[in-house]
């Protein structure tokens, strides 16, 4: 966009007068174009962040009951965190009570479903070792069929209190998350699927068995990593 | 199978969301060039090679967006690209195969405004894919492209002689074609999460 | 402005022109991809619809107001850029009033560039005449372009999810007629569209017909 201007200027006044209408045109449309496109940019920006801010927020206190407040970290590649959202790695999401302490995390699962990838935002809760909510965010599951993993109230119960405990060691999960077939849910790490949505249901667990077992053992290792930072604090 | 795998990639692009059947991108050259088998395949091929190319320009641009923080000419920026690959398709063509040239005639330059060009190279972008990746991609979606205008040419050209009621004739008779092969496609849906 | 020869049609006609004798979708057959793709609720056809139409009315000024200075080699690659200007604006404009709707409407936004309608309208009608009559024009087909998207749209969620706008409709024991709002759905409901209009068309030819051997 921004040459158009500089090759107008180096064209001689001599050219053909076809080439320079031509640049001249182009030019002209380049600049009305590039500062349209700037204004409407800058002057929306301010809106849309607050939009997204707004959407997150509300997906991070949907699946961890009881945050009123929320910091964002990443988990680089090293496993170290970093409180800073737009480093590259996992973001994490942490919750926090009126008082500043941390009631949960939240974190981003992805899976293949049945027409596309479903991803979603879970909540965990070290208090009870536990998958404390779900939220979809994006699924092009089948309406009527595949769908139901927004709808189905015996399918979200599933996930406010999925057993997620981690081993002696600390490394990996005690029982990972399996899909078990509708009705037949036994223990507290099982999820009980949605008849006639195996494939959408199946895709969730195995979303949060990867993630939860990846991302867990290194949350719990650096607990206090996660602490309200005392100078931000409200 | 791990969903950013490249035979993931490249199954989910040709069959499981075909661009023309699932997506609704290129329905324009679907309704339109598909009366005729030959021409119906050349078109097919000459998309698929502008999808290629375009696919390929529109990832190193991007990057050159991201690293200046220019990403709201994304837009603007790809529908060029998009524009000169074709004129490049179409000069080179005019020179290697003339006689390809003649046949798909206008419906070159119509490619510009195919969807499913500028579609693969926003979502090669909103999916985060790597160079190779793009690549793959480009390949599955310009043969799911092939695949669905060379089926419907098939059935159009059987229909030809065929009776139907007057009022069917043309581009309603050939939507409820589209239907049924969109119908057929939809069995392919379950294919990538079978785990 | 500068065409005296054609007598100056009616500001109403060119108007309903673009509604009725030539509407994008059901008659020229032009931007499909949208029409099929988005038209699975009411709202996103009508959002839709308002789009494709704001982009097509400010090109057809931008188009028409420059008519005079655009070199006919590049009026192509000009049109396209004037499009995607605004496009990328809608786009932005889309994200700020409504997030959620940006998502329902994905990456279809941004495809209104390649939309044919438009460049076929900047092509066809505004780089030949004057501001007022293109605004028309662009507000008729634009009009017409939502309709369409409407008839669509509306069909498919109340048959596909048994609701309008979000609300439903039939109460509890309605079993939604899934496959409508799938994209099969799409090409069947345009399909039956275009029948519904051709059998009116047929119909009125007829009746034409009748009163001229009548008489």
């Amino acid at each position: 966009m921004n040459q158009i201007p500089v090759v107008h200027k180096e064209i001689p006044p001599q050219l053909p007068f076809n080439s320079c209408a031509i640049i001249r045109t182009l030019t002209l449309i380049a600049a009305i174009s590039g500062l349209l496109v700037v204004l409407v940019v800058e002057w929306t920006r301010p809106q849309i962040a607050a939009n997204q801010r707004q959407a997150v927020e509300a997906a991070i206190f949907a699946v961890i009951p009881g945050a009123v407040q929320w910091r964002p970290f990443t988990l680089n590649a090293e496993g170290e965190v970093r409180q800073n959202a737009s480093a590259g790695g996992t973001h994490i999401y942490t919750g926090y009570d009126e008082h500043g302490a941390i009631v949960g995390f939240a974190a981003e699962a992805a899976s293949q479903g049945y027409a596309d990838i479903i991803r979603l935002l879970y909540g965990y809760r070290p208090d009870c070792h536990c998958i404390s909510g779900i939220k979809i965010l994006k699924s092009a599951e089948t309406p009527g069929l595949g769908d139901k993993i927004f709808t189905d109230s015996d399918f979200i119960a599933n996930f406010t209190a999925l057993d997620t405990r981690l081993d002696a060691g600390g490394q990996a999960l005690l029982h990972p998350i399996v899909t078990v077939r509708h009705g037949k849910k036994e223990n507290p790490w099982e999820i009980d699927a949605i008849s006639g949505a195996t494939i959408s249901s199946r895709a969730i667990g195995r979303a949060l068995d990867e993630s939860a077992s990846a991302l867990l053992p290194q949350l719990m290792r650096q607990l206090p990593q996660f602490t309200l930072p005392e100078e931000t604090t409200p | 199978m791990a969903a950013d795998s490249l035979t993931f990639i490249f199954l989910n692009a040709l069959v499981i969301n075909n661009f023309v059947l699932a997506l609704f991108l290129g329905i324009c050259p679907f309704l339109g060039v598909s009366a005729k088998l030959t021409t119906a395949f050349s078109m097919g091929l000459a998309t698929t090679l502008v999808m290629i190319i375009s696919s390929l320009c529109a990832w190193f641009i991007n990057q050159v967006l991201v690293m200046f923080d220019l990403e709201f000419l994304r837009l603007i920026a790809y529908i060029a690209v998009i524009a000169s690959a074709v004129q490049l398709v179409e000069m080179s063509m005019k020179k290697f195969s003339p006689a390809l040239f003649r046949a798909l005639g206008i419906f070159l330059p119509l490619i510009t405004t195919n969807c499913a060009i500028l579609g693969l190279a926003l979502f090669q972008t909103f999916r985060d894919y790597n160079l190779a990746q793009s690549l793959v991609f480009s390949l599955g979606a310009g043969g799911g492209f092939i695949l669905a205008i060379v089926l419907m040419a098939g059935l159009r050209e059987k229909l030809e002689l065929a009776e139907v009621p007057s009022i069917a004739e043309g581009a309603a008779m050939t939507l409820m074609l589209g239907g049924i092969l969109s119908l057929i496609f939809m069995g392919f849906a379950g294919m990538g999460g079978g785990g | 402005m500068t065409s005296p020869t054609p007598p100056q049609e009616m500001t109403m006609d060119i108007f309903l022109k673009g509604i009725w004798e030539e509407n994008p979708v059901f008659v020229m057959l032009l931007g499909m991809c949208p029409v099929l793709a988005v038209t699975n609720t009411t709202i996103n056809a009508l959002a839709m619809g308002l789009a494709t139409t704001f982009v097509l009315l400010c090109s057809s000024i931008l188009v028409s107001l420059l008519r005079h200075a655009i070199p006919k080699q590049v009026r192509i690659a000009t049109y396209i850029i004037i499009i995607a200007t605004f496009v990328t604006m809608v786009d932005y404009l889309i994200q700020a009033i409504s997030l959620e709707l940006y998502n329902a409407l994905g990456a279809f936004i941004q495809l209104i560039v390649v939309n044919c309608m438009i460049l076929g309208r900047a092509e066809s009608y505004a780089s030949r005449n004057g501001l007022y009559r293109s605004v028309i024009s662009a507000c008729g087909v634009g009009a017409g372009f939502t309709l369409a998207l409407l008839c669509l749209g509306t069909v498919r969620e109340v048959l596909g999810a048994g609701t309008l706008l979000g609300y439903p409709l039939f109460g509890p024991s309605f079993e939604p007629w899934v496959v409508m709002v799938l994209p099969p759905g799409g090409f069947f409901v345009l399909g039956c569209w275009l029948l519904l209009f051709a059998w009116l068309r047929q119909r009125k030819d007829r009746t034409t017909e009748a009163l001229r051997h009548g008489r």
